[in-house]
Order: structure tokens, then C-alpha cells, then sequence
């Protein structure tokens, strides 16, 4: 086991460990949009919503067509988006998301509400596997299909200008600038073979000897620049944020305290929380309790159509199908019981922890098993703290 | 005029008549007991009356208006106000903002508003926060109303409950066994607590009660149930010696 240590670890390169830890954080906090709704509504009614992957999958296609209205159908040639059409997207997947919320709520549990609670429990899966199949009929004919990078007023097919790039230690000085004096040299010998190639007739297969000489060289003098540029940069820690997801970050931020202050401070948010404290005599209290309930899926499911809207737009390459919201929905979850289910602070730890967690696994160079960490996380939850993180131990006083 | 009304109120739960055919009227500022043994029924005319059960038949009115059937939340819209037999404040929840959430009905901030913390929004809460440290004060917690309401101790546990019924601004209050785990001393306490309730704060009291000499010394009329069923309904001096009451409770002479 001590012999195998060192090539378990060989992977691990500290330099790219910050990156690592960034994009982590950054798809935590969508974990966290997520599994916010996951945590209302089991607050408030005990019920695990299964549909809310399939409400988030809803959000991505609502941010999908929205950007398809506004010109970015696939094949499209405008020049790169606005602010404005970031914001239409957003505004527009809540909205959608937190209408289907409600419709879901009405018309599959609240029927249920006064049955068992498995009774519940099999309805949301019911639901969860009606819109991923049946959406296939409805939704472009199941056919994946991504938002156009374009749409974000941050988007450049330079990586150096759509990205912010953070220096935690820089490259060293003194070897970089060796490596400038080559590059110089490198120039020189382009040239030199270049003039010669143009002398011989243009043909690279048929060199006279002297064209062979100076093109290895120039090969040589390439070579070297590159190892150069290497030793410089072994040892530098650079950190690149793409602009994009820096907006995502601070939009999640912004969401999460309005949440907090909704919750803490607004009667709505007092008659959600002597709703998830007590249901019956909340509504001895003249709280409405229907209401309540419909208002905390509205809410919990735009949160998920905001971290959808997010996911699709800025995650280069995302592909949105009707199971676009599978594994985001059980990572979610898996969040959400890590932080405590029914506790808000507790779901948002959650979701950062997993994103670290599933990053973490890919820098240790076990990309392959990034989706699979959620369920040893969901594992080891279960067996020694199924009370969450931050979820209290129930004790009963006597 | 009277404020409550039951005519043959009646639920069944299956086979078992659990409230049969029980009529009374309670007036504007009665102080009005409802006596029985175990399982005679007693909270189930409260669930009735606070619409948590439906009657199987017969009507239940209030203020002159039937609300049979209506919604829990909207008869506590309407002016009744109850606590329960096993305690149950919002556990989590500090005294002073279970007496707050209570006083919900009352907010008339919009979510905008309260959202964007304006200032009428801030005044609101502020009002509320004042009105809810006045009920405290009636109800002696005052000086708890930064506790968590599950670390009280029970006898103040069970005033919170009632502070935080009035706190709806009902018309009528209902005590379910009040004075239940209190010692002697408590049970005076409240028994002061409740007639300054009727007396200064204008609202009509129906209690259930299992100690016979707080209910004889605090109501005024008094409604006996056994089995479901009305036997006795009177002054104390008249419950005190009916037959019935002493057979439901003593057993009858073999």
C-alpha cells in the first residue's frame, strides 16, 4: 500500500490546483441554486422533489429559446451578445421554471398531500420520468442542442480576452528572459531558411543540402524556445476565471442573499418557515398554508431555472437533451443531504463542497470517476452523519 | 348576541361518534370551561371549531356567520385564536418571533417592499416587534424574548403558547388544558393571567381544563362532555353537585 502511495499521487500537480479549486467553486454554486430548491421543499412539506432535475433540464431549454428568439439560432453570424440578452435569459428561465414549478405542484402532489408520504415520493419520480420522456416529444424532438457561446457580452474566441487571468506566482523572470533573447534567434534562423527555400526552387521534399542544414536548425532553435518557455513557466501558478462565469458567480451571490433576507426577514418568508416548523398550527395561526406551499416552489424551482440558464450558457460545449437536468438534479440532491436537507445555509455548503469535491477528483487525475464521487459523498453522508453537516441530531427531551 | 355557536355538531371518525349531537352558545366575554374526562371528546369540538376537522354534521357558527367546513386559516382570519394540549410553538424560533409570525395576518407590506427594505416595511416590523413585547409583557416573558421558544421552561412554554395566540387579535381564544404540568403557584398565575385577558384585552375564553378547582374558581359557565355527549352545562355551583358529572368522573355507586 506505501509502495503504491507514490504513483497514486503522481498525478497531483500543485501548480494546477488553484484552477481546480476556482471552477470548482464556480460549479458549486450551481449545486447550490439547486439544491436550495430541493431543501425549501422538503422544509415545508417533507417531500424529496425528484422532478426538480427535470425543472432545471425545463430552465435550460426556456434560456435556449429565449437566445434562439433573439437571433442566436444555430448557425447565426452575429457579433457577441448583451448584457441585456443575459439578463432576458435569466429572468426569463426563472420565471418559466417557478411557473412549472407550481403547475407540477398542483396538479401531482397537492392531490397527494394527505396520503402517505410514499404515496409523494412515487408521484415525484412519476413526474421526473414524464417530462425526461415525454419532453422528448415536445421539446425539438429530444435533439441536443446548446446555447451559442455568442449570447454572453463576454464571450471572444480569445481565451486571453474572454478570460481574466489571475497570477498567484508568476513565471521565472530571469529564465523568461532567455528565453525572449531565443526567440530572436529563432526569427533569424526562420528567415535564413526561408530565403534559402525560395533560392532552391520552393520545394521542402527536395532540399540541397545547405536548405536541409538551416531548416534543421531552425527546427533546433524551435525546439529550444519551447523548452525555454517551459522551465520558465514550471513552477508559476496562473489562474484563469472566464468572464462569464465571474458574472454567474456574482449573480449567484446576489440571488443567495436576497434568499437569505426573503427567508429572515419578509412575512412571506416567517410564514415559510412556521409553515416547514409546524404545518397545522401555522395555519391555526391564519397562515395560508396552500399558499405558502406554491410560493416555495415558485421559488425553489427559479432558482433551479437560474443555475439552469447559467449551466447551459456559460459551460462551453453543454448540450441540452430532456436529461439535461439528471445529474445535476442528483448532485443537487446529494448537496443538499450533505448540508443538512431543510436547511438553507447547509444546502449552499453543500453545493460548494460537491463541486470542490467532484474537482478534486479530476485534478488527483481521476476525471473518469467525477460523477461518481456524488455517490460515495451520498454514501458516507448516510452512514456516519445522515443528519447532514449542518443539520441538527434530532433529540427528543423527555 | 352570541359570538360561537354549536348546533349538533357532530363527527365521526369511522365507526366511533367521537362528538354527538353537542349544541352551546358562548356570549360575547364569557369565560366559558368545557369539562370532561379523557376521551370525552373535548379537543375534538376544538379541532372542530378551528376548522381542523370537518363536522359529519351540524353547524358551527361565528359572529353570526357559518363556517362549517371553512378553511383553518381562514376561521383564524375571522377572530379564533387557540393553543394546544401538547405544545406546539415553532420550536427554532425565539419567543419574541413566534409571537411575530403570529401577528402575520396583520402585515400589510407587500413582498416588494419588504424585499427592498422600505421604509414602510422597516416601520411594519418595527410596529410589530412592539406590539408582540406588549403581549409578552401580559403574558410575563418579556424579559425572554431572545430565548429560543424550545429552551423555555414548560410552564412558560405554555404562556407563549397564549401570547402567541393573541397576538391574531382574535375575538375568541381558546385554551386547550392550560394549566396542565403548572404548579399550584403557575396555576394561579394564570389563572389571574386569563381573566385580565377577557377583562383588558376584550376577547371571549373557552378553556379545557382537567383540574376541577381552576376551572370551578375561573369560569363562569361550564359545559360537561362524556362519551361525546352533553351531560351536564351550567354555573360551577351546579356542576359541582350534578350526579352525572360526579358518575362520569367518580364512577357510579355499584
Amino acid at each position: 500500500m506505501l509502495d503504491l502511495a507514490p504513483h497514486l499521487l503522481a498525478g497531483l500537480e500543485i501548480s494546477t490546483l488553484p484552477q481546480q479549486l476556482v471552477t470548482g467553486l464556480l460549479i458549486g454554486t450551481i449545486y447550490a441554486l439547486v439544491a436550495l430548491g430541493y431543501t425549501m421543499v422538503y422544509g415545508v412539506l417533507k417531500l424529496i422533489n425528484f422532478a426538480h432535475g427535470e425543472v432545471f433540464m425545463l430552465g435550460a431549454y426556456a434560456a435556449l429559446l429565449i437566445s434562439w428568439s433573439l437571433g442566436y439560432t444555430p448557425g447565426n453570424s452575429l457579433e457577441h451578445g448583451s448584457w441585456m440578452a443575459l439578463i432576458l435569459m435569466l429572468i426569463g428561465a426563472m420565471i418559466v421554471c417557478a411557473l412549472i414549478g407550481m403547475i407540477i405542484e398542483r396538479l401531482a402532489y397537492r392531490p397527494m398531500r394527505n396520503q402517505a408520504r410514499i404515496a409523494s415520493l412515487i408521484t415525484a419520480i412519476g413526474v421526473s420520468l414524464f417530462l425526461q420522456y415525454g419532453g422528448q416529444i415536445f421539446l425539438l424532438n429530444g435533439t441536443p442542442q446548446n446555447i451559442d457561446p455568442k449570447v454572453s457580452p463576454f464571450y471572444s474566441s480569445d481565451p486571453t480576452v474572454g478570460n481574466i487571468q489571475l497570477t498567484i506566482k508568476g513565471p521565472n523572470k530571469e529564465l523568461l528572459a532567455k528565453a525572449d533573447q531565443m526567440s530572436s534567434l529563432v526569427d533569424k534562423a526562420k528567415t535564413d531558411y526561408e530565403a534559402e527555400l525560395k533560392l532552391e526552387g520552393g520545394d521542402e521534399f527536395n532540399l540541397q543540402p545547405k536548405g536541409k542544414e538551416l531548416r534543421d536548425l531552425y527546427r533546433k532553435e524551435q525546439r529550444d524556445l519551447e523548452s525555454a518557455k517551459n522551465d520558465a513557466n514550471k513552477g508559476a501558478i496562473l489562474v484563469n476565471l472566464p468572464k462569464g462565469q465571474v458574472f454567474m458567480l456574482g449573480s449567484v451571490l446576489i440571488i443567495m442573499v436576497g434568499l437569505t433576507w426573503l427567508v429572515m426577514f419578509t412575512r412571506q418568508g416567517r410564514a415559510m418557515r412556521a409553515v416547514s416548523l409546524d404545518f397545522d398550527s401555522a395555519s391555526l395561526m391564519g397562515i395560508n398554508v396552500n399558499a405558502v406551499v406554491t410560493f416555495t416552489f415558485a421559488l425553489g424551482s427559479s432558482l433551479a431555472g437560474a443555475g439552469a440558464m447559467m449551466a447551459a450558457t456559460f459551460q462551453s460545449g453543454t448540450k441540452i437533451d430532456t436529461f439535461f437536468g439528471v445529474l445535476p438534479g442528483v448532485k443537487a440532491f446529494v448537496a443538499a443531504v450533505l448540508g443538512g436537507i431543510g436547511n438553507i445555509p447547509g444546502a449552499v455548503l453543500g453545493g460548494i463542497l460537491m463541486g470542490l469535491a467532484e474537482n478534486l477528483v479530476v485534478w488527483a487525475g481521476y476525471g473518469g470517476y467525477k460523477d461518481a464521487i456524488a455517490f460515495v459523498i451520498l454514501i458516507a453522508i448516510l452512514l456516519f452523519k445522515p443528519g447532514g453537516l449542518l443539520g441538527s441530531a434530532k433529540v427528543e427531551k423527555v | 348576541m352570541n359570538l360561537l355557536k354549536l348546533d349538533k355538531a357532530t363527527i365521526k371518525f369511522g365507526g366511533l361518534i367521537a362528538v354527538n349531537e353537542v349544541s352551546f352558545e358562548i356570549n360575547k366575554g364569557d369565560l366559558f370551561g368545557l369539562i370532561g374526562p379523557n376521551g370525552a371528546g373535548k379537543t375534538t369540538c376544538f379541532n372542530l371549531i378551528t376548522g381542523v376537522y370537518k363536522p359529519t354534521s351540524g353547524q358551527i357558527s361565528f359572529d353570526g356567520r357559518d363556517i362549517t367546513g371553512t378553511p383553518a386559516n381562514k376561521i383564524a382570519n375571522l377572530g379564533i385564536a387557540r393553543t394546544f394540549q401538547n405544545i406546539r410553538l415553532f420550536k427554532s424560533m425565539s419567543v419574541l418571533e413566534n409571537v411575530v409570525t403570529a401577528g402575520y395576518l396583520r402585515h400589510k407590506t407587500s413582498m416588494a417592499s419588504a424585499f427592498f427594505y422600505l421604509p414602510s416595511a422597516i416601520k411594519e416590523n418595527e410596529q410589530l416587534k412592539e406590539e408582540a413585547m406588549k403581549l409578552l409583557e401580559v403574558v410575563d416573558l418579556a424579559h425572554v424574548a431572545d430565548v429560543r421558544s424550545c429552551d423555555l421552561a414548560y410552564g412558560m412554554q405554555r404562556r407563549l403558547e397564549i401570547a402567541r395566540a393573541m397576538a391574531t387579535q382574535p375575538q375568541l381564544l381558546l385554551l386547550d388544558e392550560p394549566a396542565a404540568g403548572m404548579n399550584p403557584q403557575e396555576k394561579e398565575e394564570l389563572n389571574a393571567m386569563v381573566k385580565k385577558i377577557r377583562d383588558h384585552h376584550n376577547m371571549t375564553v373557552l378553556l379545557i381544563e382537567h383540574d376541577m378547582r381552576f376551572v370551578m374558581s375561573l369560569c363562569e359557565k361550564i359545559f360537561v362532555l362524556d362519551h361525546g355527549e352533553e351531560i351536564c352545562f351550567g354555573p360551577p355551583e351546579k356542576v359541582r353537585n350534578d350526579p352525572k358529572v360526579i358518575a362520569a368522573y367518580l364512577g357510579e355507586a355499584v
